[in-house]
């Protein structure tokens, strides 16, 4: 097989001059402290007089809260506080989760505590504050409330039958939000087409499983009246927001740090109740308080994602072109649109993006959003992609196997051409410039499929069942400001840069994006030393502290290379000016005729050193008096970018999964994965490629073993990591990963997204290299995950 | 619960005595009282393994294994580790593979690979993805991490070292 080593595509031009960091593998050097025990995660933070909070969590999945006795808790050993939801409702307003240009979509109040009725397993109803965790423990034994069952509602498929009992009231019916959308001649193109396949696809409810639970210190300090939050989050700014306008304080009271976040995937970027209620309690006590989520917690309160039931089909004709989609997306997501960015989003997302990578010209979607008694779902990697591209992945493969095309050669008909952009995906999406041709032509030689085919239909004969899947793209990255902020939302799409040079010649970045092992940094540094002219390990990186760094949106959307990495570009752009301006004065010669390299001033012409950083650094900062009456020496600027040619930079890719499965126990091994990846300009191909790989194995986790299951009465069956699997090293394919690099025009670096990808195309990837082994058999699955199970009873064994 | 007890042992080449409750967990014990931030807790139920911890040269569970089971005993932690240069190769290598990402699952994902090279000497990539699969790593995907420890084998056979990973001016 070939390696992608050997598949380069074309060289990008240099961003800088001499550019040595962009587009290298260089190592996370700031990362060597987390392999020596060294990180700082939250809770290794221990603070003077700190209290510990533990949660009364509803037993059931509905209920009605009646008398609460805390009476005795209060006396047990260290205990401090014993809060119910109506005391923390006198400092903590309650919130609703819409967004304003999702017409008509609607949610109930919501508190930090819940007061009257709690609508999930898990909802936080009553706090303990105790001087240790144990104490909090011991003593939340004693909290007794008197509660009494409600009807709840489970299934999403009922939920808005008319004797479905509401779950908010006042709401009228238990839907959050829908959506139809019919463009072209979705009737006509079906009538006509001369295949038609269709399909339901089921997909399980998820969750992140971040490695480190969610967990935050909230410390009030009443001398100054200030709040400072440590906070395992991806989005600072909109948590110091957040804080500020749920409590009543402005955003200068209000100090959100993030340290080393151990996993986040868009679990760390909501706003929970138990964070506010940890803040709410900090406040009330004037005292830190620590919140750490034990892992039956994460299970029960972190955000799931990804329960939907679609009903779709495609339309073809004998020539092998794609006619047609329409798909019918129902979705269910707890009781309450999760606060700020809302539940509606994946389902939306859906509908903007099935059919995304084909040229077909007629579709029709709609969208059903419904409330349930189970835990809130919300953004979770990949939002709505996985399943989009699960939906229609899994359609074009039905779609070739009628007309007997090959799937890869069906796929290559009906991509957009990568000649045809800029345009319009059929949904309304707006397409920059993708290169699903090259991608496809990539991933074809990298797995040298005819030898793969032949491989697999060789075995077939000794009654070895293989399969190869693949899954085409795209995803939404570099969100602009109609993602969130038109609707409403307070969560910004732009971020900024400062940088500084120090007066030893060192530069320090402070960038409103933070890290959460991404490489984020890593890869900032690397843009800041070729744009400056410094070598990296000159460079000095600060984040995640709303105090001291540019406001900015955080981790969300793919938006960390993307936008962040431009601010940081055009920051230390406008540093390099002002070093050369400095010099000049300095030297009292015209700009024109300087140039940086490597940490000195050089004349240009000759190439001579003139003047070594730190020598920029001792005058522009020391010695202002020798320079000319006014002139400033700004050794530290600040520069802001956002996207705005666009509401998104698409990217796209494809996979490939080979998988063997076996007829007899439904088990499926898989054997081998790809992937080819284009993410623009790749500023650090190894943090991508593992960037993409962690990407697959999550979205692997969602089609094989990852589901939140449910009882009939809507207890969660396994909140546990014993019981709920996630993928672990032995059970994973080694994964093969290639970039094209398309670039996008909307910013300097060209930067686009790269970390969601990975889950957006495995589970789709892997779903079709399965019903492909399936197929002597004449069986499919769609739903996900496909268990051992799930297969035997598509064969027919069970 | 105020019974408590007596325990001594040396932690990281140090000698530590303390006074515990018979209910702390070792790994609560290393994090809260010795402030060691190396071993991180994950589960608390044995599933994940980023509490990993050696007792007397053996890697266990930090958060099932009692302090009090630990009394008399030599605990070894990321940092002692690191400090002796144990873990240096494994360090370097994943440094150069990028086989960590948030760095949570690290600590107990390098204890359990250096016990790997130490008693499987010889073992190929699949026995590597299955010796680690009692570890947890949500981010990696795995795939640079059994590089890293492949890399690490490797060398070791041929009697070398893993050269550090050193920023290029
Ligand atoms: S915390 Fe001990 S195994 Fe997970
Ligand atoms: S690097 Fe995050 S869990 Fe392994």
């Amino acid at each position: 097989m070939n390696k992608p080593s050997d598949l380069k595509g074309l060289v990008l031009d240099p961003v800088t001059n001499d550019q040595r960091y962009i587009g290298n593998s260089e190592p996370r050097h700031s990362a060597r402290r987390l392999l020596e025990g060294q990180g700082t995660y939250i809770d290794d933070i221990q603070l003077p007089r700190m209290g510990h909070v533990v949660f009364w969590r509803s037993p059931v999945a509905h209920m009605k809260i009646g008398k609460i006795h805390t009476e005795h808790a209060s006396k047990m050993p260290g205990v401090l506080a014993v809060v119910d939801g109506v005391q923390m409702a006198k400092i903590c307003k309650p919130w609703v989760a819409t967004l304003g240009h999702l017409a008509g979509m609607k949610s109930a109040p919501q508190h930090a505590l819940a007061i009257d009725r709690a609508c999930w397993q898990g909802e936080p109803v009553v706090a303990v504050v105790a001087e240790t965790r144990a104490q909090a423990e011991d003593a939340l034994q004693h909290v007794d409330v008197e509660w009494e069952e409600l009807p709840a509602v489970i299934s999403m498929e009922s939920a808005l039958d008319p004797k479905t009992p509401l779950i908010h009231p006042e709401l009228g019916d238990n839907l959050c939000f829908t959506r139809s959308l019919d463009v072209g001649n979705v009737d006509e193109a079906f009538a006509t087409a001369d295949v038609v396949a269709e399909a339901t696809f089921g997909f399980g409810r998820h969750t992140g499983v971040t490695l480190e639970p969610r967990c935050q210190i909230a410390d009030y300090n009443p001398g100054e009246r200030r709040l400072t939050v440590y906070h395992s989050q991806q989005a600072p700014h909109m948590m110091q927001d957040l804080y500020c306008r749920q409590f009543g304080l402005s955003e200068s009271d209000v100090h959100v740090i993030c340290k080393d976040v151990g996993g986040s995937f868009g679990i760390k970027v909501h706003a929970y109740p138990d964070d506010f209620a940890t803040v709410g309690l900090s406040m009330m006590l004037e005292r830190p308080v620590k919140f750490v989520a034990d892992r039956l917690e994460s299970f029960t309160s972190d955000i799931h994602a990804r329960e939907h039931r679609i009903k779709g089909r495609i339309a073809a004709n004998k020539a092998g072109d794609i006619l047609a989609f329409e798909i019918n997306d129902l979705t269910g997501i707890g009781p309450y649109s999760m606060f700020p960015r809302t539940s509606a989003i994946e389902g939306n997302q859906v509908v903007n993006l099935v059919g995304g990578p084909y040229k077909h010209q007629n579709y029709r979607a709609h969208l059903d959003v419904v409330f349930q008694n189970k835990t809130p779902t919300c953004q979770y990697r990949g939002v709505g992609h996985p399943i989009a591209c699960a939906v229609t992945e899994g359609l074009v493969d039905l779609a070739a196997q009628k007309l007997q095309m090959d799937p890869l050669e069906f796929r290559k008909r009906n991509v957009i051409p990568d000649d045809a952009y800029p345009c319009s995906g059929i949904s309304g999406i707006k397409l920059e410039v993708l290169s699903h041709e090259q991608c496809l032509r990539t991933i074809e030689k990298m797995m040298d499929y005819p030898a793969l085919r032949k491989e697999q239909a060789e075995l077939r004969k000794k009654g070895i069942y293989r399969g190869i899947g693949f899954a085409t793209l795209i995803e939404l990255t570099n969100p602009s400001p109609a993602f969130y902020g038109v609707g409403g939302a307070r969560i910004a799409s732009q971020d900024g840069a400062s940088v500084r040079l120090d007066p030893s010649g060192v530069v320090s970045v402070l960038v409103g994006v933070g890290e959460q092992g991404q490489g984020t940094e890593g890869i900032y540094a690397q843009i800041a030393a070729d744009a400056v002219g410094v070598s990296i390990n000159q460079v000095r990186l600060v984040t995640g502290d709303t105090d001291v760094t540019p406001y900015g949106g955080g981790t969300w959307a793919s938006r960390g290379a993307g936008v962040g990495g431009e601010a940081v570009l055009l920051a230390c752009q406008a540093l390099h000016e002002n070093i050369l301006k400095l010099a000049g004065a300095i030297l009292n010669r015209p700009v024109t005729e300087l140039s940086i390299h490597r940490s000195h001033v050089l004349d240009k012409a000759t190439g001579e050193q003139l003047l070594p950083f730190s020598e920029i650094g001792r005058i522009g900062y020391f010695r202002t008096d020798t320079l000319p009456a006014g002139f400033s020496a700004d050794l530290m600027v600040t520069r802001h970018y956002t996207q705005k040619d666009y509401p998104f930079i698409f990217t796209n890719g494809v996979q490939a999964s080979y998988v063997e499965v076996d007829p007899d126990t439904g088990f499926v091994k898989l054997l081998k994965h790809w992937a080819v990846e284009d993410c623009g300009r790749v500023i650090n191909p190894m943090l991508v490629d593992e960037q993409v790989r962690g990407a697959i194995v999550q979205g692997i986790g969602g089609v094989l073993f990852e589901e939140c299951l449910y009882d009939e009465s809507g207890l969660l069956r396994n909140g546990s990591m014993a019981d709920y699997l996630v993928p672990m090293a032995n059970e994973m394919p080694d994964i093969e990963v290639a970039h094209v690099e398309t670039p996008t025009q909307s910013s300097k670096l060209g930067a686009k997204g790269a970390g969601e990808a990975g889950t957006a195309g495995a589970p789709g990837a892997v779903q079709n290299a399965i019903n492909d082994a399936l197929a002597p058999f004449n069986a499919t699955v769609f739903d996900q995950p496909i268990t051992c199970e799930k297969i035997l009873r598509a064969l027919k064994k069970i | 619960m105020s019974l408590k007890k007596k325990v001594s042992m040396t932690v990281n080449g140090v000698t530590v005595n303390a006074e515990i409750e018979p209910r702390r967990h070792l790994v609560d014990f290393l994090r809260e009282d010795l402030h060691l931030k190396g071993p991180h807790l994950g589960c608390e139920q044995g599933a994940c393994g980023a509490c990993t911890v050696k007792v007397d040269g053996q890697i266990i569970r930090g958060c099932l294994f009692l302090t009090v089971q630990a009394d008399g005993s030599v605990v070894e932690t990321v940092e002692g580790l690191t400090k002796s240069g144990a873990l240096a190769d494994l360090q370097e290598s994943f440094m150069r593979h990028n086989a960590m990402q948030c760095g949570f699952c690290s600590s107990g994902m390098l204890l359990a690979a250096a016990e790997l090279i130490e008693k499987q000497p010889k073992a190929s990539r699949e026995e590597v993805r299955e010796w680690i699969s009692g570890n947890y790593c949500r981010c990696t995907g795995y795939h640079a991490i059994v590089d890293a420890i492949v890399d690490v084998l490797e060398a070791r056979a041929k009697g070398q070292k893993i050269k550090p990973v050193v920023a290029h001016a």
